[in-house]
Formats: C-alpha cells, structure tokens, sequence
C-alpha cells in the first residue's frame, strides 16, 4: 500500500498547507450547507411550532408528508430541483441552475423537513406539559410561540445540527443541480467523488478528511449542548 | 313599573353591587365520555374570604376549579363572574397541583409571568426579585426551577401567582405532597394573599388545613355538590350525612 500511504501524506500536507484548491472547495461547502441549514431553521422552526400548536384541517397530512420528506433521498430532491429550475422548468428563467444558489435550495429542501417535523415534536412535548399554565396566563398560542421556542432551545440546537450533517453530507442533490463545476460549484463531497474516480487520491483523501473532522465536530457539539442541557435543566 | 327601573344599567344586564356574590355557577354540568364528572353545579361564592373545596379523590375539585378559572368550557351551565360594569375581567391565577415548572431560572419564571400581565420589561426584575425574597427563594433565583424540590417548586408557584397581584386564586391541593414546614409556608402564603384582598379558592383533602383556614367549605362528592357552608358551622354539625362521614374521616366515594 505504499501508493496510498504517499496520498495520506499528501492528503495531510494539502489541508496543513492550506492548499487554496482545497480550501476553496471547503468554503463553498461550508456557504452552501450554512446556508441551506440558516433558511431551514427560518423557515422550519415557525412551520414545526405552528404545526404542534394548531389544528387545522390537513395538519395531519402535513404532519406525515413532512415526515415522508425527512427520508428525501438526496438524488430526488436534486432531481425535483432540477426540474423546477431546468430552462424549460417554472423557475427556468432566473438562470439558476448549474449556481450554488440552485445548490442552497436543494439541500434546503432536504433540511427543511428534518428541522421541521424535530421542532414540531419538541414544541409539542412542550405545549402539552406548558398548556394549563399558560392558559392561566391569558397567553394565547401566538404568544406562547417565542417561549416555548426559547425554553426548547438546546433540544433545537441538536435538531439544526442533524440538519447541517445532512446538508452537509449529502452528494446526489448538490451534484445534480450544481454540476459539480470546477471553482464555482464543486464542494466537498462532489469533489470526493470526482478526485477520486480521477485517481487524484491526495486531495479525495484531504477533503474526505475535512469533512470527516466537520462530522464529527457536529456529532460532537450536539452531545455535549444534549448532556448540557440535562444537567442544568433536569 | 317606575320601581324596577334602574337609571344607567342596559336592560338584561345584572345590576353590580359590592354585597353581590363574586362568582355564581349555575347548573355547571362537565361530560367526558358519556361519564358525567360534575354534575349541575350550583354555587355562589361571596365577594371576600377563602373557600375551601373538600371531598374525596375524584370528587371533582380539579375539574371544578378549572371550569371555574376558564380553562375548560362545562358540557352545559355557566360561569358567571360578577364585576363592576365597565371594568375589565378579574385578574384570576391558579396554582397547580403539580407546578408548571418553565424551562428557566426560578427568576425567569416570575418575570414570565409578568411579561404576560403586561408589565415592562425594566420593571419585572426588580418585582421578581422582590417577591422571591419574600417567598424565601432569593438564593435560588438563578437556579433551574425544574431541579428544585417539590417544597421549592411549590412556593415559586406560589410566588408566580403573587407577582401577578390576582383578584381571584385558585389553589389546587397546594400542600398535598409537601413536608410540614413547605406546608406551614404554603399556608403562610394563603393569608398573604387574604391579606392582599385576594378571594382564595382551594382545594384540600386535609380537615385540619380546612379548619385552619376556610370561611366557608364547599363539599364534593362523587361530582355533585353536596354541601355549601360556613366553616364554623361545617365542623360543628354538617347537616348532610355525606358531611358527617366526611369528617369522621370515612371515605365517601
Ligand atoms: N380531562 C379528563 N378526562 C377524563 N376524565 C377526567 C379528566 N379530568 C378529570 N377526570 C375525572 O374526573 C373525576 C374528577 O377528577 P378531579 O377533578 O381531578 O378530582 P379531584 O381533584 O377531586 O381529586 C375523576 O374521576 C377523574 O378521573
Ligand atoms: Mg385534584
């Protein structure tokens, strides 16, 4: 295995010295998923919220499409974006295909369900144990809304983690919508992908490592805010 | 005809007056389930004092006192709060239980609370911390109030409804998983309230507290009401068997 004894070095001696190839490829990563995760949790944490705290007609068909989409397979969001974004698609004319802006949507479309339908859950669990006490407030349910998202804070810290592992771990959706161009929308894991079916071992292994760290990183943060929370909260 | 015209009150609408009974139920009936729980409810409680809501598990005080405090709607009857014409709703606050802990410090807790009357934010800390000294919690203030104990969680329950400054308190069973120095502080705090001119309405399953405390007693048995009477007269001779069998500490289901 000398071969690939040489590409770990290399790989290590790429992400020591900030090789600006590979650095380039894990900022875009990082902008994209980042992004996807900042958009999901606006959107996904009101919509989980609202879906605990109201019934309405086809909440609960909402409530089981959302949970469907937490199982998206990354290739079909791709592909739905795809479709939507193609030139002969709806949103054809914006020009965004082949951006990372078209990379943003997709993987906010795999996030957007897991934030969602995990917020919704924890918001639930909250309202029912919080319902008598607020309603003896005189708090109202719009009300009750910002504290009862506040008080669930650690447990949604987790949930936008697991969203950004997602997002950021994914291949199907970014390939098919960015084109995996090189310096404008080639990241991480399209980049793995690439190297090494090219054989270029050294920088698939440098990125793969990165992302590895990231990974764990993530895991990591989300034990330690869940362990955090169970001690201080009880 | 001129003497049942009365200048300035609408027609229909009952006329106010401070000897007037707080809160009428009338015919207050709750059904869950094909299982009627409360059964025609009717009860005036006068405008000062503090009633105490005797009976046996399951009798129907939690229920009662929901319905009463609005945070159910009865099967059929009425909740009827007498106020000033014009003014707006009693400022009503319950105490559960089992307290509702929010996921905060015990000091959030109270200024919470006060965020919901509507207090100003510059205002609310310095109440809070006012009102967790005098309920002996200022060392705690910073403290998680889901890791406190029961006796703890009980008095800043307490202490969330006083920063409310309510007209009207309910109290259900307050004491009843509580050591007697958490219930002595408990009790302390229902004559603070008294104090304050709050109406205090509570439930108990302990004879002893209600002699303590009550200026009347309501009995409840099976969901029907059995009794309404003034204390002293409660424990001196109830008139209804169901009462009697009751304080001799027989268990009437
Ligand atoms: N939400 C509810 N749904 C169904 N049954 C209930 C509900 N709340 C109370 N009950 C029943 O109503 C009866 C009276 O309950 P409760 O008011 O809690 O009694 P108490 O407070 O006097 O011990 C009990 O038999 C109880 O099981
Ligand atoms: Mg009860």
């Amino acid at each position: 295995m000398p071969e690939n004894d040489n590409a770990f070095q290399a790989a290590l001696s790429l992400i020591l010295s900030l090789d600006p190839v590979l650095l380039g490829i894990v900022t875009l990563s990082l902008q994209v998923s980042l992004s996807a995760v900042l958009v999901g949790a606006l959107i996904g944490l009101p919509l989980g919220a609202a879906l605990a705290l109201w019934h309405f007609p086809g909440r609960g068909l909402a409530v089981t499409l959302l949970n469907a989409f937490m199982g998206l397979p990354p290739v079909v969001a791709g592909l739905m974006i795809y479709l939507l974004l193609s030139r002969a698609g709806p949103l054809g004319s914006l020009g965004l295909l082949f951006t990372p802006t078209a990379m943003i949507i997709a993987q906010t479309l795999l996030v957007l369900p897991i934030i969602a339908a995990l917020t919704r859950d924890h918001i639930g669990a909250l309202w029912e144990e919080y319902r008598e006490q607020l309603h003896s407030l005189r708090i109202g349910r719009v009300r009750a809304m910002p504290g009862l998202l506040w008080d669930a804070r650690f447990a949604l810290m987790t949930v936008i983690l697991a969203g950004f592992g997602r997002a950021s771990a994914e291949v199907g959706a970014v390939l098919i919508v960015g084109g995996n161009i090189d310096g404008v929308t080639r990241v991480m894991t399209t980049a793995i992908a690439l190297e090494t079916s090219k054989g270029n071992l050294a920088l698939a292994l440098g990125l793969g490592l990165v992302l590895l760290g990231l990974v764990a990183l993530v895991n990591g943060t989300a034990y330690v805010i869940g362990e955090r929370a169970r001690r201080r909260l009880g | 005809m001129t003497d049942l015209y009365h200048p300035g009150v609408p027609s229909g609408q009952p006329i106010w007056s401070p000897s007037a009974p707080l809160l009428k139920l009338k015919g207050l009936t709750y059904v869950h389930q094909d299982t009627v729980l409360l059964h025609e409810i009717d009860l005036q409680l006068a405008r000062h004092g503090i009633t105490l809501l005797l009976g046996p598990n399951g009798a129907g005080k939690s229920l009662l006192m929901r319905l009463a405090h609005g945070l159910i709607a009865p099967t059929s009857g009425d909740v009827i709060w007498h106020t000033q014409p014009d003014m707006p709703p009693l400022l009503q606050a319950m105490v559960f239980q089992h307290p509702v802990m929010l996921r905060r410090t015990a000091l959030a807790n109270l200024t919470y609370a006060l965020a919901a009357r509507r207090v100003p934010w510059r205002r609310r800390r310095a109440l809070a911390m006012e009102t967790l000294e005098r309920f002996g919690l200022i060392s705690l203030a910073q403290r998680q109030a889901r890791v406190l104990s029961g006796g703890e969680q009980q008095r800043l329950a307490l202490a969330r409804a006083w920063v409310l400054k309510p007209e009207v308190l309910f109290l259900d069973e307050p004491t009843s998983a509580l050591d007697p120095a958490s219930m002595r502080a408990v009790e302390e705090a229902v004559h603070a309230f008294h104090a304050e001119g709050t109406r205090i309405v509570m439930s108990s399953h302990d004879l002893n507290q209600a002699r303590r405390l009550a200026d009347d007693v309501v009995l409840l048995c099976g969901g029907r009401l059995v009794e309404h009477t003034p204390a002293e007269r409660f424990f001196q001779g109830p008139r209804t068997p169901e009462a009697r069998a009751f304080i001799r500490g027989e268990l009437i289901w």
